[in-house]
């Protein structure tokens, strides 16, 4: 059976294969987030649409570069990628330590990069890579689970020295998904969550004061409305008083007038609601549903163990993205300074999502590939 | 494909539909949250989000003006020039503050006080530097105005009185509000908010504030103001329109002038009172701009106390203006007709003590109209002890003397009359025959106001009617402006023949050589004016002094000096207007009180509404017009 899938297809079928429609529906999201900044910037393109766009451009061809890329090189090269990028980012601690204090990002000069959000993406590649070595069985053994524990360990000590606790969380969700996906035993998975459990009197002590302040405001927000807890409930009394059908297109009043904080950022999806509504917000959390839906399906359909828990992890990750933001701006989850993907301003957020959907369109142009453990034809 | 190959799809699809599900889950959790806060919830965060975004800003509103019963302003406002300083748009702050110093004077407090203002406001709220600005500094900073950034110049209001000292008492004086004034109206926490302090101000300050307006602002997180929503204007404050004539009342002044004193002029009809002056005086623009400490301390320890309104305030000794009333009561009392006459040796004995007349010689034989027009004290003691003290009191108070009399402006005194009952009850010792006799002349015990007196000799002159002085057309009632209701006055029941007695007696006063302001009378064709001189002693003289001759009052210290006191009307044909003259420590009210009274009531028939504005409509003017037109 499908004696043809398992060649490798030529760069014209690639092209023919690629699944446009996911493209589309990216560039559908990032419109959504183009106009919304649009808005923040009271109507006008500057400062943040024109070069949202631009970096989207440069974005989805970086995107389809991925994509075309044969899927094994990504798989031979994902150690190295995940090595690369964790000096990258013990770079960026050891430079940040002796210089700006929290500062996480390297200047490139055209753009800054934040290697904690490319080392979300590298540490999906280098579970898949390892995961992709074991039969199911195998890899629940206690023996063969140490090094993936490292992967994922040793970026979240390093984000969490920067301090960066929002990205941290991530990794660990993520990489907990993988070492779900992969066949870890669901007693292990007991052990862990005891074991955290029992860590989190102890993690306390290490926390910084504002890290602490941030969950003390979003367990009770309203004790402290012009402080910390500001941000919280001016989010929340945009969004609510957006109500079913929103205010209209540039007419969000708490946004417009600046009550509401880092709207172009972190918070622009409670912006959407006010505009919008609840309308505006369910849709865009369908389309979200949507992409998301989309990796899983593209996840099902691979044939390696790799492209299957490649694909299934970015799609994981794209969810955490979306999910925590909008928690976050709700005042379901503590402020943790999570961009909502495609739509939020900033560069890196922007580039790494892109690559992830890059990847997963990859999984997809080279679903049918059997691919041996070592990374060849099977 | 292998069968481990296969396994491991199997599970990673159990295991990967397991976290899609989950994952579905939690969106659709947001989603629900979504619906609470966008739905369920919505309402309370609109209103939260208008909260956010609307600031209501007060305006305040022109306080009303003050006129006087020919229309003339006598409180009004005028613009206020205001320096502020704006530091966002103020590289350097203290550089343009040295600047602004070399053109209106800034000492190194007020300079200490704007940059702590401006650290602690917002930099886009203005911080005022200077108030009260001259035009001529206004041009200079406006001229200047390239090199003063932030700086801006802006109109307020001010009280200002026209009139400056002539009728502070009246009018009063505003001042910023007391934390105790603080009723929780908002106009009155707004910057630069001035209430009623005395007079008028404070009588009427609820109608003269009017309602303030509000402005709508949508501002934005900061508070800087985005743009206005909607704007009520509020009312000005109403004016008050008094009865004082303030050209009357400035020549009172004038003719006070040095001499500390008071004159009331009143219609003796409506109890309107036209005059109503005290010296010295003082400025109430200072208080509007506030007082330093030592303006304060000057004004409220000078001797001749500029603060007091010694119209209604100041209690004197009536002195012989008393002996109407005495005359009266002895009538009404039948114990003396108009002939009955009594012999004046220049003194009397009753009991152990010696009362003497102002006339040493004495006046012979004296009936009530010399006894009057000539004031010889040895008659009134004679009737006085006949009548005895509770009478002469009952009919003083019928006359409004010893109570409070209702004026509409604040800081009335009572005055005394004194009776038995009161003797007992407040000194604790009988009443004695002398102190009858010296009641008789208006001294002792008996204390009266301008005002009082004034109010006397209006209800003496009307037929009797019991008018009450006011000061203001209209009156307040609960906070509010009513035009002011005539009252029925219930007559005093004075029988007219022995008002009539009284009023002739007053003529000879001025009319007749032998009366004691024949001097002081009213020559002009066509005016004149009757009325009782009084002089009130303020010092006990001793029988060792009437030996060796009694200290003249110019060799005395001022505080000893007789008190000099006029009561008076005119026309004498058609009484219109009563005045009360009481020149404190002047000496002689024939020498000194009686020619300012002259004057005034010349100036005061001159200036009758019925001959200046013939069919005018002046306040405090609805009793008949006494040239009948």
């Amino acid at each position: 059976m499908a004696q043809f899938g398992t060649a490798a297809p030529t760069f014209r079928q690639k092209l023919l294969r690629l699944n446009w429609e996911l493209v589309l529906l990216i560039v559908l999201t990032a419109s959504i987030g183009f106009a919304m900044l649009y808005s923040a910037a009271n109507g006008s393109f500057d400062p943040w649409a024109s070069r949202q766009i631009s970096r989207f451009a440069v974005g989805v061809a970086l995107m389809l570069m991925v994509a075309l890329v044969d899927i094994r090189l990504w798989l031979r090269g994902s150690y190295f990628i995940y090595g690369a990028c964790l000096m990258l980012l013990a770079a960026v601690e050891l430079k940040g330590s002796i210089g700006m204090g929290a500062q996480r990002w390297l200047d490139l000069g055209f753009f800054q990069l934040q290697p904690s959000e490319v080392m979300k993406i590298t540490v999906i590649l280098a579970l898949a890579r390892y995961f992709h070595g074991f039969d199911v069985d195998e890899a629940g053994r206690l023996r063969n689970l140490w090094i993936p524990v490292l992967i994922v360990v040793a970026p979240i000590a390093l984000v969490l020295r920067q301090p960066d606790l929002g990205t941290a969380m991530v990794v660990a969700m993520v990489g907990g998904s993988m070492f779900w996906l992969g066949g870890a035993r669901l007693w292990q998975f007991g052990v862990v969550a005891a074991g955290v459990a029992a860590a989190v009197p102890v993690a306390w002590q290490f926390l910084h004061t504002y890290q602490k302040q941030r969950i003390f405001t979003f367990l009770n927000p309203e004790n402290d409305p012009l402080g910390s807890g500001y941000h919280i409930l001016q989010s929340k009394i945009a969004l609510g008083s957006g109500g079913l059908f929103g205010k209209g297109f540039l007419e969000g009043t708490q946004s417009h007038l600046n009550f509401l904080p880092e709207k172009q950022t972190d918070f622009i999806f409670t912006m959407l609601a006010e505009e919008f509504g609840l309308i505006g917000g369910v849709g865009l959390i369908a389309l979200y549903g949507l992409l998301i839906a989309y990796g899983v399906f593209i996840a099902f359909r691979c044939r390696s163990q790799f492209a299957r828990l490649l694909a299934m992890g970015l799609s994981v990750n794209f969810f955490l993205y979306v999910f925590i933001n909008i928690a976050m701006v709700m005042g379901i989850l503590p402020v943790v300074g999570v961009p909502l993907p495609l739509i939020s301003y900033g560069g890196t957020a922007m580039l790494t999502v892109l690559i992830g959907f890059g990847l997963i369109m990859s999984c997809w142009l080279h679903r049918d590939m059997f691919i041996n453990r070592r990374g060849g034809l099977a | 494909m292998n069968s481990r190959d296969s396994d491991r799809q199997r599970f990673f699809t159990r295991r990967a539909a397991l976290l899609a599900g989950g994952q579905l889950g939690l969106l659709t959790a947001l989603v629900g949250r979504m619906y609470y806060l966008q739905v369920v919830e919505s309402e309370r965060y609109q209103t939260l989000a208008e909260e956010n975004r609307i600031n209501m800003r007060l305006l305040s509103p022109s306080r009303g003006r003050i006129l006087d019963r020919f229309g003339v302003p006598v409180a009004v406002n005028q613009q206020n020039y205001r320096v502020l300083i704006k530091s966002e748009n103020t590289p350097d702050v203290p550089a343009v503050l040295d600047r602004l110093a070399m053109m209106i004077s800034i000492d190194a407090d007020e300079k200490a006080r704007i940059l702590k203002e401006i650290r602690r406001k917002k930099k886009f709220v203005p911080v005022t530097v200077r108030e009260f600005l001259e035009w001529e500094d206004v041009a200079r900073l406006e001229v200047n105005a390239p090199d003063l950034p932030g700086v801006t110049i802006d109109v307020g209001e001010r009280r200002f009185y026209p009139n400056g000292f002539a009728a502070a008492h009246i009018l009063g004086y505003v001042g910023a509000p007391r934390r105790e004034d603080l009723t929780g109206d908002p106009l009155l926490e707004l910057p630069g908010f001035r209430i009623g302090r005395s007079g008028i101000e404070r009588a009427f300050d609820k109608p003269l504030r009017g309602s303030a307006g509000a402005s709508q602002l949508e501002v934005n997180a900061v508070g800087r103001v985005i743009r206005e929503l909607d704007r009520q204007e509020g009312d000005s404050g109403r004016d008050v329109v008094l009865t004082m004539d303030m050209e009357l009342q400035r020549t009172s002044m004038r003719r006070l002038g040095e001499e500390s004193g008071a004159i009331v002029v009143m219609d003796v009809e409506t109890g309107g009172v036209i005059v109503q002056a005290s010296t010295p005086s003082f400025d109430p623009n200072a208080f509007t701009e506030g007082l330093s400490n030592a303006q304060w301390r000057s004004l409220a320890d000078n001797e001749r106390a500029p603060l007091r309104n010694k119209a209604i305030a100041g209690e004197y000794a009536p002195g012989s203006t008393f002996k109407m009333i005495v005359a009266l009561a002895a009538l009404e009392e039948g114990v003396v007709s108009a002939q009955s006459s009594f012999f004046c040796p220049g003194h009397i004995e009753v009991g152990d003590g010696k009362f003497h007349c102002w006339r040493r010689q004495g006046h012979g034989h004296v009936d009530l109209s010399r006894g009057i027009a000539e004031s010889c004290d040895v008659y009134f003691y004679e009737i006085a002890r006949k009548v005895g003290i509770d009478k002469i009191s009952k009919m003083a108070m019928r006359f409004g003397l010893g109570e409070d009399l209702g004026l509409d402006v604040p800081g009335e005194r009572s005055g005394l009359i004194p009776t038995k009952a009161w003797k007992r009850a407040v000194i604790g010792q009988p009443w004695v025959l002398g102190e009858t006799l010296v009641a008789g002349i208006g001294q002792g015990f008996v204390l009266t106001t301008p005002l009082q007196l004034a109010t006397m000799t209006a209800r003496m002159v009307n037929g009797g009617n019991p008018v009450l002085p006011h000061l203001a057309r209209d009156v307040v009632t609960r906070g509010e402006m009513a035009e002011r209701q005539d009252k029925d006055f219930t007559p005093i029941g004075v029988n007219p023949r022995h008002l009539k007695l009284v009023m002739d007696a007053m003529t000879k006063v001025t009319q007749d050589p032998s009366g004691t302001a024949f001097a002081a009378r009213i020559r002009q064709p066509g005016m004149s004016m009757a009325g009782k001189t009084g002089t009130a002693q303020v010092r006990r003289i001793s029988q060792r002094e009437r030996d060796d001759g009694v200290i003249k009052n110019r060799d005395l210290d001022w505080k000893y000096r007789d008190h000099a006191l006029f009561v008076g009307y005119g026309p004498i044909e058609k009484p219109r207007y009563a005045i009360s003259v009481v020149v404190e420590h002047g000496g002689g009210g024939s020498s000194v009180a009686a020619p300012i009274a002259r004057d005034v009531m010349t100036a005061t028939l001159d200036r009758d509404p019925a001959r200046l504005a013939p069919g005018a409509d002046v306040a405090g003017l609805r009793g008949p017009n006494p040239q009948g037109s």
